[in-house]
């Protein structure tokens, strides 16, 4: 279920952390029938993802795009919508943060970075905005519409960096025009990760905040629980919708202008590296708690960063992060049938009321 | 599960459930109830708002783990984990909402109930088989009609029939009348006494209403607060002593004096509304009534001919094809600000469907109409949670809505206290306008009573009340004007005063007025 509205705080917490020691237990059944030893990879997946500074910096980095593609899914999931396309918007996002960046030439860049990280952000608000109105006023369904989007914006962004905005001196791989260098942010003092982190990890905590405590959190709360009730509510319902789709769209923005203006300094197909598919995995293992977002990110962003050491040392294919984050996704997935089934469980929860 | 051809030897078991007990969390809502049921009996369960009586049901059914308690047939103690392990026993549970599949027949709705379901359907086998178990039911359906297309006083009766076919032969029944009008609860009702006559079933039916207790059942079982506080002969008990168990209180009922009131302006006005049903067809046919101020304006009707679209109308919970509703004189759009304005409020059917969010707690969905209001936002846009949390207490208390906690779930609470929680939002207001459609269904008469003494008190303020209501009775206790409604059209008025229950039923049943061509060049 999506946009659940009580968070039931210590059963989901105990039912996440659980599901997910199940999905590291059969992940190690999967690694023992490849002949290694399961345990040797769970310490090389540690070290990987939490065992050092560097692989902690390599985390961090990885885990802050997800958050706020992640986003993307959590708050539309309050209005009701199951949205899938951070894919896309993240692209989008990119895209146009490239072309302010280039519009923006010349201009100081404490003027210019501030903008060029709202158009990525504007841009993410429209492509999500799309499918959602869509859904508003001609009842196509949401879900399948943004899956399709995120193809129609690869496609869109391979047409660009190979033809119209392409950086003919980019001879390897296609690439948009630079932003100029003037703009790139930089790293956060005293750590070699750049302040998408913060960004992401803001985000998060300004969604906790409008999701619970504004008027706006609760009318979408309403929406979500009951699309019926809204309307007998008299609340808009239209614009309900499409505000937290746009906001969605706006957070996976964001992180596609923030890959462009930390990281690649333009555009390429190196923006599509499966961020916006992260999101959707975070979200649900997050139980669409965006605090919780911060921690599911830090998970699959530590899996992430130790795949090229399980490659490394145990010779695994690179897929087997993947299967990880499959196992992981399941079996969040399937604790929900567990829910009021706990008997231990249910008179803690009654008492911590 | 054998085959529904030996099962119509099958005997009726004894039915014991013995020390029945279900804790939730901090609330003990069942206590150590037993309950005996004979074979061939006809027993009811009767008990107030949130007594326990649904909760017994689902452990005897196996949707709930009871923490104490067993159930023994014939004397044997059984294990239910499951409902279908209570399935496989022969109990078999009719809700008041249908689980029949819509756009099937009815011979496909019964064979698909099976549990013994093989890969493949002879249908020729199944049809003769239904055909022949058919014959020896006092009652019949066709077999060949759509579901969607029976009234539902037909459909209770194909689920009845379905779980006979099963082969159950003990029912329970949880408030299976309320989606029925009175003389389809009694065709439905007498055909089951007749089966326990005729020792091929034991019937258990929770109900609030005493009419149909002391017409149909033989023993009554009374529940307050999870615990068991009467049983015996319906025979021997009198209304009195039914509801002094019920309530465990002398009950003062509520009751309100309606004042002699001018009717004022024209307050609510729907003016000639043609919408659509979910099936896109007509529902509403250049509908127009008017409610004035100070005014209760009755709709009475067989269900299913326009009345809930109307309700969604005037919710906002569906499209208007052609003409207007204004309310106060001017157009209502149905938005927020109109509703606040103008103090619209509505008590729908329902209330888990259409007003309400289960998933959200009790305090939430009481503050529904009013979280974005004055007093309840600070800094412009920050709910107050702590003020709409002391605003819920208050309500909880005034409306006595049963609940642990203001935080509870709302879908945690009995039937009848979630449509208390509506109520007390929705009446709590100011009211200038109320849509009340069924208002009291599934409550226990002190409840009933309470709701009806409101509704005359804001009409006696001058508010203007729509009352939409398959009880008939109700209608001519609370309307002022009363008029029929049938296949989206008004097809008869009638001041209460004039009111006829015969010229009413009439029209309710079709007949057709001087308005027949009028029909006719619109169908
Ligand atoms: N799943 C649940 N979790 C917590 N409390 C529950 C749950 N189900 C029922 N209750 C509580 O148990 C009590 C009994 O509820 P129950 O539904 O059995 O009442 P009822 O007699 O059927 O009332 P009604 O006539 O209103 O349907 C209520 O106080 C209700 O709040
Ligand atoms: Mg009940």
């Amino acid at each position: 279920m999506i946009g659940a509205a009580v968070w039931r705080g210590p059963e989901a917490a105990v039912l996440t952390v659980g599901a997910v020691l199940v999905a590291l237990l059969a992940f190690g059944i999967f690694v023992a029938f490849t002949g290694l030893d399961p345990f040797a990879v769970y310490k090389v997946l540690y070290l990987g993802a939490f065992g050092s500074r560097f692989s902690i910096e390599t985390t961090l980095t990885l885990a802050a795009p997800i958050m706020l593609t992640a986003l993307c899914v959590v708050i539309p999931a309050r209005a009701g919508l199951l949205i899938i396309g951070g894919e896309g918007a993240l692209v989008l996002g990119g895209l146009g943060s490239v072309l302010a960046g280039v519009a923006l030439n010349g201009a100081p860049a404490s003027l210019a970075t501030p903008l060029i990280l709202l158009a990525g952000a504007a841009a993410g608000a429209i492509w999500i905005a799309i499918p959602a109105a869509l859904r508003q006023f001609r009842g196509v369904n949401e879900t399948i519409s943004t899956l399709l989007f995120n193809y129609i914006a690869i496609a869109l962004l391979n047409h660009l960096v190979s033809g119209p905005i392409r950086d003919y001196g980019q001879p390897l791989k296609p690439t948009s025009w630079p932003i100029p260098s003037a703009f790139m942010i930089g790293t956060i003092p005293g750590l070699s990760v750049h302040w998408g982190l913060v960004y992401g990890v803001a985000a998060c905590l300004v969604a906790f905040v409008v999701l619970r405590q504004t008027t706006f959190g609760f009318a979408l709360s309403i929406l979500g629980g009951n699309l019926r009730a809204a309307q007998m509510a008299g609340l808009p319902v239209a614009a309900l919708a499409l505000t937290a789709a746009a906001l969605g769209g706006a957070a996976a923005g964001l992180a596609g202008a923030v890959e462009v203006v930390a990281v690649h300094g333009a555009a390429s197909i190196s923006l599509v590296v499966g961020y916006g598919y992260a999101g959707i995995l975070v979200a649900f293992v997050a139980r669409q708690n965006p605090l919780a977002v911060v921690l599911a990110a830090l998970l699959v962003g530590g899996i992430s960063a130790s795949g090229g050491l399980l490659q490394r040392r145990f010779g695994m294919p690179d897929a087997a992060s993947t299967v990880l984050e499959g196992c992981i996704f399941l079996a969040v997935l399937g604790s929900n049938s567990l829910y009021g089934r706990l008997r231990f469980l249910q008179s803690r929860s009654a008492e911590v009321k | 599960m054998s085959e529904p051809s030996q099962v119509e030897a099958a005997r009726v078991p004894l039915v014991e459930v013995v020390g029945m007990t279900k804790r939730f969390g901090a609330l003990l809502a069942l206590n150590g109830v037993s309950v005996r049921l004979e074979p061939g009996s006809f027993h009811a369960i009767l008990g107030e708002n949130g007594a326990g009586k649904s909760t017994l049901v689902k452990c005897i059914m196996g949707y709930y783990r009871p923490d104490a308690g067993r159930l023994l047939l014939d004397g044997v103690q059984h294990d239910i984990y499951n409902p279908r392990q209570a399935l496989a026993h022969g109990l078999g549970l009719v809700y008041q909402h249908f689980t029949l599949v819509p756009n099937m027949t009815a011979a496909e709705n019964l064979v698909l109930g099976q549990t013994h379901a093989s890969p493949t359907i002879d249908w020729a086998n199944e049809r003769a088989r239904i055909e022949s178990f058919q014959r020896n039911m006092p009652f019949h359906v066709d077999l060949d009609a759509r579901v969607t297309s029976l009234a539902a006083g037909e459909k209770q009766k194909l689920e009845i029939l379905k779980q006979l076919y099963l082969g159950h032969r003990v029912m329970i029944l949880d408030e299976p009348t309320s989606v029925l009008t009175p003389s389809e609860a009694d065709q439905v009702l007498g055909m089951l006494r007749d089966l326990t006559k005729a020792g091929r079933l034991s019937v258990v039916l929770i109900t609030h209403k005493f009419r149909e207790v002391r017409a149909f059942a033989e023993d009554v079982t009374v529940l307050r607060g999870g615990r068991l506080v009467g049983a015996g002969k319906v025979a021997e008990l009198n209304d009195a002593d039914l509801a002094g168990l019920m309530f465990g209180r002398e009950t003062v009922f509520a009751s309100a004096d309606r004042t002699a009131t001018k009717p004022g302006k024209a307050a609510l006005e729907v003016r000639s509304v043609t919408t659509l049903n979910d099936k896109a067809m007509t529902a509403c046919d250049a509908l127009s009534l008017t409610v004035r101020e100070g005014e209760i304006l009755g709709v009475a009707g067989v269900a299913g001919n326009g009345q809930r679209e109307l309700v969604e109308v005037l919710a906002g919970q569906r499209g208007i094809e052609a003409g207007e509703v204004r309310v106060a004189g001017v157009h209502y759009d149905r938005s927020r600000k109109q509703m606040r304005r103008y103090g619209v409020h509505l008590l729908t059917e329902e209330p888990l469907q259409n007003s309400c969010v289960r998933g959200m707690s009790v305090a939430e969905n009481l503050s529904f109409r009013n979280f974005d209001d004055g007093a309840n936002v600070q800094l412009g846009c920050f709910v107050r949670r702590s003020v709409l949390r002391r605003h819920a207490r208050t309500l909880i208390q005034r409306y006595d809505i049963r609940t642990p906690t203001p935080d509870a779930r709302l879908d945690t609470l009995s039937g009848g206290n979630v449509q208390r929680t509506v109520l007390a939002r929705e009446l709590s207001g100011t009211v200038s306008v109320l849509i009340a459609q069924n208002p009291c269904v599934g409550l226990d008469f002190s409840a009933t009573s309470e709701i009806h003494s409101q509704i005359i008190t804001a009409r006696n303020r001058g508010a203007a009340i729509l009352l939409f209501s398959e009880d008939l009775d109700e209608l001519l206790e609370l309307a002022d004007r009363i008029v029929v409604m049938s296949e989206g059209h008004i097809v008869y008025e009638t001041p209460r005063a004039a009111a006829d229950v015969e010229t009413i039923g009439l029209y309710m049943a079709g007949h057709r007025s001087e308005r027949e061509d009028l029909w006719a060049s619109n169908a």
